[in-house]
């Protein structure tokens, strides 16, 4: 069971991830695309398994 | 596009070098020089294979007199934000001799949580004990198994088997999970871990290693099990005479479920202590969290503190040295097996070579760490 509900959540991470970078593609301002790039940051060292 | 390739290799950077520094962290080799009194090292997995091969899979050093008596575990690391613990273990596997009966030794009792740092906690990942022969790097480690390792979190954590509710996060808190349960998580696992090696080594006395913030009622004491309360009033006795400090001893409350001073004495037949050393690191009001507090644990907020009345141990200019709390510890296990060794003559556990208080303070806790390179290979083993 924790190994489904972890794995549940690590889709979560990866589709959380994909939104962010499809945001970020779409942004026109500067300050919003380094917005979205430093939320991402932690989603990908996690999709990683590094934090 | 020019300017979004900017910031996505700007991220990418940061990304990079925090994920790098993680890494590095997360897989530090820490070497234990099996000292004299080692005879073999297994691991946790011998005692329940689930946990085989996992990062909880920790070594277990085991140290064997020639004369058969008592057997006595040390816990490090059940949570290693609390360094202390880790050294006095670490120094009980490298320069214990043993005469009679045995001790069992785990430096790294929850292995996963050596691996991160408090998430928010500005941390330093590692810390270096100074030692003639240059330094031995550590990790620094958490109070909780690594959230890579059992994740998520549940929104309630219902303690096992009393199904006390219990701080969500202490779900991946080694203390707060014991007895553990072999179907549970990680953590649950890891505790069913030692209460099997406890069983199956007919442990005599469990020994937790400990420290606490200042600002917390539970500190420099012995928490003990109602099995060893009058072991523990004695130690405490004999410490505050001869030792050179003072130390307590607490009752553990029985209302309070998954600590190793309570489960260990419930579960089995050891008797089960915790000590409790003062570490300024982790008081709330702490300033800078560098490696500097860490081993001096000098902080002017926290003497602050002090000063206004708020904390439970006395703290001055001169802080708590890693010195000082490592000194504490060994002692404190010396002055027990002594006592108990002369209460049970047939269960005596008799060692020779560990530093006491005072040798540990003098010439500080780097002088009985051993140097991995001029050790033979054989004896040399990695946390």
């Amino acid at each position: 069971m924790h190994t489904v509900v972890t794995a549940l959540y690590y889709l979560l991470t990866a589709y959380v991830a994909v939104m962010l970078v499809w945001n970020f593609l779409k942004r026109k301002n500067w300050q919003e695309e380094a917005l979205y790039v430093i939320v991402l940051i932690p989603f990908l060292l996690r999709l990683l398994r590094l934090k | 596009m020019m300017r979004k390739v900017l910031i996505a290799a700007l991220g990418a950077a940061l990304a990079v070098t925090a994920g790098l520094s993680f890494y590095r962290s997360r897989h530090l080799a820490e070497p234990v020089v099996a000292g004299p009194g080692v005879t073999r090292v297994v691991k946790l997995g011998d005692y329940f294979g689930p946990i085989r091969g996992t990062v909880n899979d920790a070594n277990v050093y085991i140290l064997e007199g020639r004369e058969s008596g008592g057997t006595v575990l040390l816990l490090g690391g059940t949570h290693p934000e609390e360094p202390a613990g880790r050294l006095a273990a670490w120094i009980f596997a490298e320069a214990a001799a043993i005469a009679r009966g045995r001790l069992i030794i785990i430096p790294t009792a929850n292995r996963s949580a050596s691996t991160a740092t408090r998430l928010g906690g500005a941390y330093p990942p590692d810390f270096t004990v100074p030692t003639a022969w240059g330094g031995q790097t550590f990790r620094m480690g958490d109070r909780w198994s690594n959230p890579l390792d059992q994740w998520p979190d549940p929104e309630v954590y219902l303690h096992y088997p009393t199904r006390q509710e219990l701080a969500y996060v202490d779900v991946r808190n080694l203390n707060r999970a014991f007895p553990g349960r072999p179907n549970g998580t990680l953590t649950e696992r890891t505790c069913y871990a030692i209460i099997e090696l406890i069983r199956r080594e007919k442990v005599d006395i469990a020994i937790d290693f400990h420290e606490a913030e200042l600002q917390y009622p539970v500190i420099s004491t012995i928490v003990a099990h109602e099995k060893g309360a009058d072991l523990a009033a004695a130690a405490s006795m004999f410490i505050s005479s001869v030792e050179g400090f003072a130390i307590g001893v607490e009752n553990s409350p029985k209302a309070l479920r998954g600590l190793s001073h309570r489960e260990i004495g419930d579960a089995t037949d050891a008797i089960s202590l915790l000590l409790e050393a003062p570490e300024p690191f982790l008081d709330a009001t702490r300033g800078r969290t560098d490696r500097a507090l860490l081993l001096t644990g000098k902080d002017e907020f926290v003497v602050r503190a002090g000063r206004r009345g708020l904390l439970f141990e006395k703290i001055d200019e001169a802080g708590w040295p890693i010195d000082v709390r490592v000194g504490r510890h060994t002692s404190t296990v010396l002055q027990i097996l002594e006592i108990w060794s002369g209460d049970h003559p047939d269960r005596a556990v008799e060692v020779s070579g560990v530093p006491r208080y005072t040798e540990v303070v003098e010439k500080g806790v780097g002088a009985f760490l051993k140097d991995p390179k001029t050790a033979p290979a054989e004896k040399v083993f990695f946390e």
